[in-house]
């Protein structure tokens, strides 16, 4: 099974909710497809939503909610299928 | 006033740092960790770390803010804009604390907050705002009748929904009886309520601004600024005095202003926001702003009066110091708001690290900012990275200085939205003043469009 890991393209501060009320986007062991957006990264003040870019099953996060992340980091890790 | 906290970063705690400086007043300088090696930490007598980088651990956490007020021995907090700035909460627990507030009372921040709330201010103090009806109606009879008191064009949306989720918009009453069962009956099966808002529908639409200065007791104005220039609701680009509207409305428009401020008693720099509609010149209230605002250098270069500094006055408790007849507006100030935003990829925020930099200056040009060679950009905060501000006796001297400025102004290392000012004073609708709310978008997808 080929391991994808899902990239965030910038840097800023990492979420896994849309916003705090809501469920994650995706959780692990959740089936994914590859538009599906599995978390979301704040840069000055606007929110860009990182998709998973493969379809599968999302294996781990690889950062917490609200960690500090630099472009190009791993965010998350699916099992292409 | 002694030591004053300032609770904010970047250019505009540069700025209230410099003007407390200038009343020779000390500065207390707030920061997060990412910002320990910034020029207004540098700037100020003393600087207090509040927390991790992400503002909500940081700048907009109340508590951490006052402890440092308290252990630094602060006597008074600036919020600067943006971050607590506009939190009565924070206001009052400020006081609560026994500090100064740099800004209006809570109960007025709260009050003018609230858009229902600073309505009902604006129809006390005899201030227009947009003619709608107060709720709901539910048939096209009683859209009609409304529709007549209120005036054509009219929007029309449901009253139970949110966003821009089917809006129509009727000229007269023949397209009103047209639209308006649909429309019902949309809204109806959309939101189960078929209640329809009617509101006057403003085509072409300015956004200008009267800035005010209260004590409490009286207040003055300070003209207006025109800030129709705007991209995803984001000002890029402003002006003092507004180039579009005649003497008439910029008298009844500053007169307006300040019946608002005096009518909630205000206390410190505000600014009362007004939709001009550009066909008829009619004025309508929309919100007034509680804080200092980010293009409020322009009306300093135009009337020559520092408005931090008056802030600082007026929260010590001094009255106002000048009278409105000892108050003009001399030539023309532009603002030119430059981000680290990349215009050639959709104004992708572009955080990183910065070589060179080249700021312009030379008479009449003033940058207000926090740059400095070799700075790094934060992801965390706003994009601001400059205030490029230029006066000119008239506005075409004005233009031409700022075509001037902004080819001198260079940053290495991240993107900005520098270049595109030189672009935006080239077209003809700017050296006309010819522009409203949708002209900057409209140009910018045009542009975009033609070079696909």
């Amino acid at each position: 099974m080929p391991r994808h890991e899902v990239v965030s393209p910038i840097p800023g501060v990492f979420y896994r909710r849309p916003d705090p009320d809501s469920d994650p986007f995706a959780t692990e062991g959740q089936t994914v497809g590859a538009d599906d957006t599995v978390c979301l990264v704040e840069v000055m003040k606007s929110f860009h939503q990182v998709h998973a870019g493969a379809a599968g099953k999302v294996v781990e996060f690889l950062v917490e909610n609200e960690d500090v992340v630099d472009a190009g980091q791993a965010v998350a890790v699916i099992e292409a299928g | 006033m002694k030591r004053l906290l300032v609770a904010n970063r970047g250019e505009i705690a540069v700025r209230i740092i410099r003007a407390a400086r200038d009343l020779g007043i000390s500065t207390v300088a707030v920061h997060s960790t990412a910002d320990t090696d910034t020029r207004h930490v540098r700037l100020a007598d003393t600087a207090v770390e509040i927390g991790p980088p992400p503002a909500g651990k940081s700048y907009l956490v109340a508590d951490a803010v006052l402890e440092a007020a308290r252990s630094a021995g602060a006597d008074a907090v600036h919020p600067g804009y943006g971050f607590l700035s506009e939190r009565a909460g924070f206001a009052a627990a400020v006081a609560d604390a026994g500090l100064v507030f740099v800004g209006p009372a809570a109960d007025v921040i709260d009050q003018m907050g609230d858009k229902v709330r600073a309505r009902q201010v604006a129809a006390a103090a005899g201030v227009p705002t947009v003619p709608g009806t107060p709720g709901g109606v539910d048939d096209v009879d009683a859209a009609v009748r409304a529709a007549a008191e209120i005036g054509y064009p009219i929007m029309l949306k449901a009253a139970a929904g949110g966003g821009g989720r089917g809006i129509r918009v009727v000229e007269d009453e023949a397209a009103l009886r047209a639209a308006f069962p649909a429309a019902s009956r949309e809204a109806a099966s959309a939101f189960g309520d078929g209640r329809m808002y009617l509101e006057r529908f403003v085509r072409r639409a300015r956004h200008v601004e009267v800035q005010v200065l209260g004590d409490g007791t009286d207040a003055v104005h300070l003209f207006e600024r025109e800030c129709s220039l705007q991209r995803r609701r984001q000002k890029m680009v402003e002006e003092a005095l507004a180039p579009g509207i005649d003497a008439g409305v910029r008298e009844a428009m500053t007169a307006a202003a300040v019946r608002l401020a005096r009518e909630v008693g205000y206390a410190s720099a505000g600014t009362a926001e007004f939709l001009v509609d550009d066909e008829n010149h009619e004025f309508f209230f929309i919100e007034m702003n509680t804080r200092i605002q980010v293009e409020h250098p322009t009306t300093e270069l135009v009337t020559g009066v520092d408005l931090v500094a008056e802030q600082l006055r007026i929260a010590a408790g001094e009255p106002l110091r000048h009278a409105q007849a000892d108050i003009a507006a001399r030539g023309c100030a532009l603002e030119f708001r430059v981000c680290a935003e990349d215009p050639a990829r959709g104004f992708l925020p572009a955080p990183g690290q910065v070589g060179r930099v080249v700021l312009p200056a030379g008479p009449w040009v003033r940058v207000d900012t926090w740059l400095e060679p070799d700075v790094t950009v934060p992801p965390f905060y706003d994009s601001l990275l400059a205030k490029v501000v230029v006066w000119g006796e008239d506005r075409e001297t004005a233009v031409r200085r700022s075509r001037r400025a902004l080819a001198e102004f260079a940053v290495e290392g991240v993107p900005t939205t520098a270049g595109l000012f030189t672009e935006i004073l080239g077209q003809p609708w700017f050296a006309a003043g010819e522009f409203h709310t949708g002209t900057l978008e409209q140009w910018w997808s045009e542009r975009e469009e033609a070079a696909r």
